[in-house]
């Protein structure tokens, strides 16, 4: 914590760009649900959601990189496992988006079911989740399959899409984005199966427990900041909101930024920077966007909404 | 009379830890003890500096996780495995795998390095031009490149299981890897394998048996070609009048891909392709050099004897030639197996991405991993460098 704000810039590590996610403009500037998140621990810090230095890294060194103090955070749909957790010198913060893994095929294909790849060649990320649980999907249905590994997602998807194998693995929410940027995205269908759980969230250095804390609690605060209706665009009338727990949100009263070693306001900051999570959801990943993932009736709407998008209160 | 001088007991002390001081082998040993103490401190405090860092991020260390469940598939395997095994299996996987590349890149490599330099000496203008601007264009381009180039421009674009390039209904090659028939043995085979192995101790007995006699009588007796006959042909006859018991099981389409037979994936191909093209070069020029270092007047006294043409290249000229050619060949054989870790980058599942990316990430265990991965390069090389030294001691000329 101290570190970041001496050096007055945060080390935010992302993976290689993936539309939706963490997506690389033609000027060079980085954007995406991940993306924001590392704007918004910059807001928090600094009161300014640009004093963020991307590190772009393959999933196969994100771990390394943080462990080694490369980077300050990992923001980077990075699932939540125990081994993760408790064997790499890593520290969970909490679920910004619940997922799950499925395959992608070319519709010409005639696949309608992921239990008809028997047999196949099916191309995956390796050092994943995904990896690992397209093996155990595959053995504890009775199939046999070849994997095509690679730790480049760009390599993989061009290996995919020249016919090198018959199925492309990843999270779905992964896999919408890709598609969208394929240069026919109907020409592929995303099979009804999900063989996973896959929590993603932020990850922070094991042994520094303040910085955990503020990085969770400004996913906190832009979860609940949804659920009290507050908004990038009326987050400076509600600064004067008679509803106490909106005040103790926007740091009209009380001291929450105290203890985590921020300014009081530190989530007016955050909700002008980046909006509350539905705004960041529906700019980036919602159904008026190219990947059009929808978010009403799934795990990803807020609890009052049937999803389990539940953060814990600001008091 | 004779003045004795009475050296004072303080000045002989000094005298004698300043001749010690001058004296070169206890200096040196002084040195060398110091040297050694330094690297041993620097090893010590490394040890130490990881163990206190690692333990200080939380990190395990160790090698117990090598008996724990790997969980992830491999593409190509020579041994077999499954899921459920553990990573001690996945590094010997990855040992076969990077074993396997370098053993067919050297092989062919050397075939083709041979071939392009003799055709590179040729007299005939189009075959030394041919093979001049294959050597250029092969060995001024970064090997990685080529590896991801044949990939993604050939093997990759290769048409679709169901419409494979077949070779008389037995191999077939698509974007999904090359597919070859298995030979299956049945009973029987063991006595053709018997005489095969038979047949090749016989024919190192009647080379040396031949090499004695000519040295004994001076008489000649062409063992090499009889022994390669017999080797052929005896194994051959014993396997026919057998009636065959050898079974061959032919790759078939069966849902998506093939099964059966045996089967390479094409990153293998384009990396076998790429390692074999782009080293053959570098062996095609040392060829080259090794041929045109011997002197003319070798051949032109061959000729004054009256020696045939074979035996003029194979008793003067190879042996000449092979002391310069094998110093920097042994160098080359190092580098494929080396250069052969570029797999990672089209995905074969050599040591280095099976091991050193994949195994690493899912156990996380960074410094055991990487400290295997060079011990086993280390060791090929070294294994590779002293049977190529050996030869080298012994083809060198014997005067010296």
């Amino acid at each position: 914590m101290e570190t970041v704000k001496e050096r007055g810039v945060l080390n935010c590590q992302v993976g290689l760009p993936t539309p939706g996610f963490y997506a690389l403009a033609e000027d060079g500037t980085w954007s995406g649900m991940d993306v924001d998140l590392c704007r918004a621990v910059s807001a928090a810090i600094f009161g300014d959601p640009d004093q963020v230095e991307y590190q772009s890294v393959t999933s196969a060194v994100r771990f390394t990189s943080l462990a080694n103090a490369e980077s300050d955070m990992l923001s980077r749909t990075t699932t939540w496992t125990a081994v993760r957790d408790t064997q790499l010198g890593l520290d969970f913060t909490t679920v910004n988006f619940y997922d799950g893994q499925g395959f992608l095929v070319p519709a010409d294909s005639g696949i309608t079911s992921a239990l008809e790849l028997d047999g196949g060649v099916i191309c995956v990320l390796t050092g994943t989740t995904t990896e690992l649980n397209l093996a155990d999907y595959f053995r504890a249905n009775g199939m046999s399959f070849t994997p095509v590994t690679n730790e480049n997602v760009n390599v993989l998807v061009e290996t995919y899409l020249g016919g090198g194998c018959d199925a492309y693995t990843n999270d779905k929410s992964g896999l919408a984005a890709r598609r969208s940027a394929f240069p026919d995205p109907n020409g592929h269908t995303l099979l009804p199966e999900t063989v996973s759980k896959e929590p993603l969230g932020p990850v922070v250095r094991q042994g520094d427990d303040a910085w955990a804390n503020l990085v969770r609690w400004v996913v906190f605060g832009i979860i609940n900041a949804e659920e009290l209706g507050v908004s990038s665009e009326n987050v400076d009338e509600m600064t004067s909101s008679a509803d106490p727990n909106i005040a103790r949100l926007l740091g009209s009263e009380g001291n929450i930024g105290e203890g985590l070693g921020v300014s009081p306001t530190f989530m007016v900051d955050v909700i002008k920077a980046v909006g509350n999570y539905g705004e960041i959801y529906e700019k980036h990943i919602g159904e008026n966007t190219p990947i059009g993932i929808p978010r009403e009736g799934t795990l990803n709407a807020l609890w009052t909404e049937g999803g389990i998008i539940y953060a814990p209160p600001f008091r | 009379m004779a003045v004795i001088h009475n050296p004072d007991p303080s000045d002989s002390k000094q005298r004698g830890v300043t001749r010690l001081f001058y004296d070169a082998r206890i200096r040196s040993i002084f040195i060398q003890a110091i040297t050694l103490a330094l690297v041993l401190g620097f090893l010590g405090w490394l040890t130490l500096n990881t163990m206190t860092n690692l333990a200080a991020r939380n990190l395990s260390a160790g090698f117990d996780f090598l008996d724990v469940s790997a969980g992830f598939g491999i593409g190509f395997t020579l041994i077999p495995y499954q899921e459920s095994d553990t990573y001690l299996r996945v590094f010997f996987v990855g040992i076969m795998n990077t074993l396997l590349v370098a053993a067919v890149s050297i092989v062919l490599a050397t075939v083709f390095g041979l071939i392009v330099g003799l055709a590179r000496l040729s007299n005939n203008w189009i075959i030394a031009t041919l093979s001049r601007s294959y050597i250029e264009l092969i060995r001024n381009t970064p090997l990685l490149l080529q590896i991801i180039a044949w990939f993604f421009g050939v093997f990759v674009l290769l048409p679709r299981p169901r419409q494979s390039v077949e070779l008389g209904e037995a191999f077939f090659l698509n974007n999904r890897g090359f597919y070859m028939p298995a030979a299956v043995p049945e009973p029987g085979f063991g006595v053709v394998t018997a005489t095969f192995l038979a047949c090749i101790v016989g024919t190192i007995a009647l080379a040396i048996w031949a090499r004695r006699r000519r040295d004994r009588t001076g008489r000649h007796f062409p063992a090499f070609f009889t022994g390669f006959g017999a080797i052929i042909v005896l194994p051959l006859g014993v396997h026919l009048a057998l009636g065959s018991p050898l079974g061959w099981e032919l790759p078939e389409l069966k849902g998506l891909n093939f099964t059966g037979g045996v089967s390479v994936p094409p990153s293998f191909c384009a990396l076998i392709v790429a390692l074999s093209a782009y080293t053959s070069c570098f062996i095609a020029e040392i060829v080259r050099s090794g041929i045109q270092s011997v002197s003319k007047g070798q051949l032109e006294a061959a000729g004054a004897l009256n020696l045939p043409a074979n035996w003029t290249l194979r008793r003067v000229v190879l042996p000449q030639a092979l002391r310069v050619i094998i110093p920097p060949l042994i160098s080359q054989y190092l580098n494929v197996t080396k250069n052969s870790s570029l797999a990672i980058a089209i995905g074969f599942p050599d040591l280095v991405s099976v091991w050193m990316n994949t195994s690493l990430n899912q156990s996380g265990r960074a410094i055991p991993i990487v400290a295997m991965t060079m011990a086993f390069y280390c060791l090929v090389s070294i294994s590779v460098s002293l049977v190529m030294n050996y030869y080298n001691a012994r083809a060198q000329i014997k005067e010296r």
